[in-house]
């Protein structure tokens, strides 16, 4: 499997969350599971139970990082704290690259805890794509920030989502965690074709892909990470391995979460795409080079 | 509007309180009309006009709050009853929004605020703010650090002006009532309703425990919340050994951390050396004591 610069070459294949109840299931039957992508703000605490348990789940299986709160996209600086502890986190995982979101989510020392969209604005590029730097300097691993979904758009836009982000990317010299379920809830909200998106994101920037499940209402979708993957997800992310190349592939499942078997298959689901493009060896359309 | 007004000015929107319709409500805190504040930023599409658009944010921002202070509080919320819990909770969320990137830490300013606020409590007020202790405590406990302990024999050789600190994870609480007791139990009848729902997180689970019919006399009770093997356990002190546990938590030198203990104590001097000989033993035995903590200083090992 191809890696990239932004995933510091990593070759791995089709992991699924690491969430709480699945753990008697993991630590009594062991299932071979490729990778677990763990939520960095659920260990960055003193002690206790939860940095055991990841203790011995790194003994057996490969850990990834992914953070829900940095707020890449905030307008103030970084809260040193958060940054201080994430770094000793890494420390302990080793994760070879870590994920966070191209969102903002606090304001004077206020946190919403959501993932709150940015204005697609020149302002919004170059805070973002500073603030990544300063986090990617000081924490000496590869950065890849992830499209979130979103259910409003701005006035004050200049931009496409699409071009927003790589414009960002390229500034910030940053990886891409490309959420194709992601992409598919905010075409459905804001009314654009979901394989432009996929088409126009720099491929050899990507570092990893995230799939998922959503909740359809009657004026707009939501991303609840509670139902398995739609065909129309899956295309895309059909369309994503044809661009990348084989990429590490993560499953989402957060709420109303089934057994472990059920989520791990959902996943393996991914091999489907990801095998054919590995037994080919075909080229990965991959336009240009990172800068 | 620039990033920094439209972030602040989307923030005030998204967290202002929802309707007793769980809605946004139709007019911000300076009486302006939101329909009017979310065009400002928010581009309406063909199916949601700017103010939905905007509300399914302001809708996300108080669900997830919410549920994560239930979480943390279930306790709480079975003493003074579901519909009081719900104007509590959402009260203190609006005094006391969150400050930390973890939700971990959201109900860490509940007693301050209720012991100033008691009336949302109702008449239960006494009993809520013991249990909020005891649950906020419970949440510390949990993942707070632990560092090298003292052995017994360690300890024994320490010189008289010798300070030692406790294990940050040990909470010492003096309650009016035996509320531990009652949280213990809550918690578990916790526990087994989410085994039985099974791994799905239905949240009907929580509400389960809020008809629970509470009768809890008074009575004076000296706790130490801690960890050990990695769960959370309730132990019960006696007044002299909590006044000496917190003094030494606090700085003071052994013996005045003795003296502070037993002043006032009714207990025969004799029996006094037996008591702190005990008590010591004890301690090191489930590894309560260590170095004095020094931040950053490196002084102090952690384990784990």
């Amino acid at each position: 499997m191809a890696g990239n610069r932004f995933n510091s070459f990593q070759n791995y294949g089709v992991g699924i969350g690491l969430r709480i109840p699945h753990y008697d299931h993991i630590f009594s039957h062991k299932p071979a599971v490729d990778w677990f992508e763990i939520i960095s703000e659920n260990y960055m605490i003193d002690g206790g139970r939860p940095l055991h348990l990841l203790d011995q789940i790194m003994e057996q299986y490969k850990v990834v990082q992914h953070g829900v709160s940095m707020y890449f996209g905030s307008a103030q600086g970084a809260d040193r704290e958060h940054l201080n502890r994430l770094k000793r986190l890494t420390k302990r995982t080793h994760t070879p690259w870590l994920s966070d979101h191209l969102c903002w989510g606090s304001i004077d020392g206020t946190y919403s805890h959501d993932l709150l969209p940015l204005p697609y604005t020149w302002e919004a590029v170059e805070k973002t794509a500073t603030r990544i730097r300063e986090v990617q300097d000081f924490l000496e691993i590869p950065i890849a920030v992830e499209n979130v979904s979103s259910y409003a758009e701005f006035t004050s836009s200049e931009m496409t989502e699409w071009e927003f982000l790589n414009e960002v990317v390229e500034r910030a010299d940053c990886g891409i965690l490309l959420d194709v379920n992601n992409i598919y809830v905010s075409s459905v909200n804001h009314d654009f074709a979901p394989m432009d998106y996929v088409n126009a994101v720099p491929a050899e920037r990507v570092a990893q892909i995230h799939i998922a499940g959503h909740t359809r209402y009657e004026k707009y979708i939501l991303d609840t990470h509670d139902h398995p993957v739609i065909e129309p997800v899956w295309e895309l992310y059909a369309r994503a391995i044809e661009r990348c190349g084989p990429t590490p592939t993560l499953l989402e499942w957060d709420d109303r979460i089934p057994a472990f078997e059920e989520v791990h298959a959902e996943a393996r689901k991914a091999e489907k795409y990801l095998q054919p493009a590995l037994s080919q060896q075909a080229e990965p359309e991959l336009t240009g080079a990172a800068k | 509007m620039n990033l920094e007004q439209l972030q602040r000015a989307m923030a005030a929107a998204v967290m202002q309180p929802l309707t007793a319709d769980e809605e946004m409500q139709p007019h911000n805190a300076a009486g302006l009309a939101m329909k009017d504040v979310a065009s400002e930023f928010i581009r309406p599409n063909d199916r949601l006009t700017a103010f939905e658009r905007l509300e399914i944010y302001n809708r996300q921002y108080w669900f997830r709050l919410q549920s994560t202070f239930a979480e943390d509080f279930p306790a709480l919320r079975a003493v003074i009853g579901e519909e009081r819990f719900d104007a509590l909770a959402n009260a203190y969320l609006q005094a006391h929004p969150s400050r930390s990137f973890s939700l971990r830490n959201l109900g860490s300013k509940l007693l301050e605020w209720l012991s100033d606020n008691p009336h949302w409590a109702g008449r239960r007020a006494e009993l809520a703010i013991d249990v909020v202790r005891v649950e906020w405590a419970c949440v510390e406990a949990f993942d707070n650090a632990e560092y090298q302990p003292l052995t017994l024999s360690e300890i024994a050789v320490l010189g008289l002006d010798s300070t030692v600190s406790l294990q940050p994870h040990i909470q010492l609480l003096e309650l009016k009532y035996p509320a531990d007791s009652l949280v213990l139990e809550l918690h578990q009848r916790q526990r087994r309703e989410s085994r039985e729902a099974g791994a799905r997180s239905d949240s009907d689970v929580n509400g389960s425990s809020s008809n629970t019919r509470i009768r809890l006399r008074k009575k004076a009770t000296w706790l130490a919340i801690h960890r050990a093997d990695l769960s959370v356990y309730y132990k019960n002190l006696s007044r002299p050994e909590y006044i000496t546990l917190a003094a030494l938590r606090d700085g003071r030198s052994l013996p005045e951390a003795l003296e502070a203990g037993f002043t006032g104590s009714r207990m025969p001097a004799t029996n006094r050396v037996l008591a702190v000989r005990e008590w010591f033993t004890y301690w090191a035995e489930l590894g309560w004591i260590c170095q004095p903590l020094v931040a950053e200083s490196g002084i102090n090992s952690k384990v784990g």
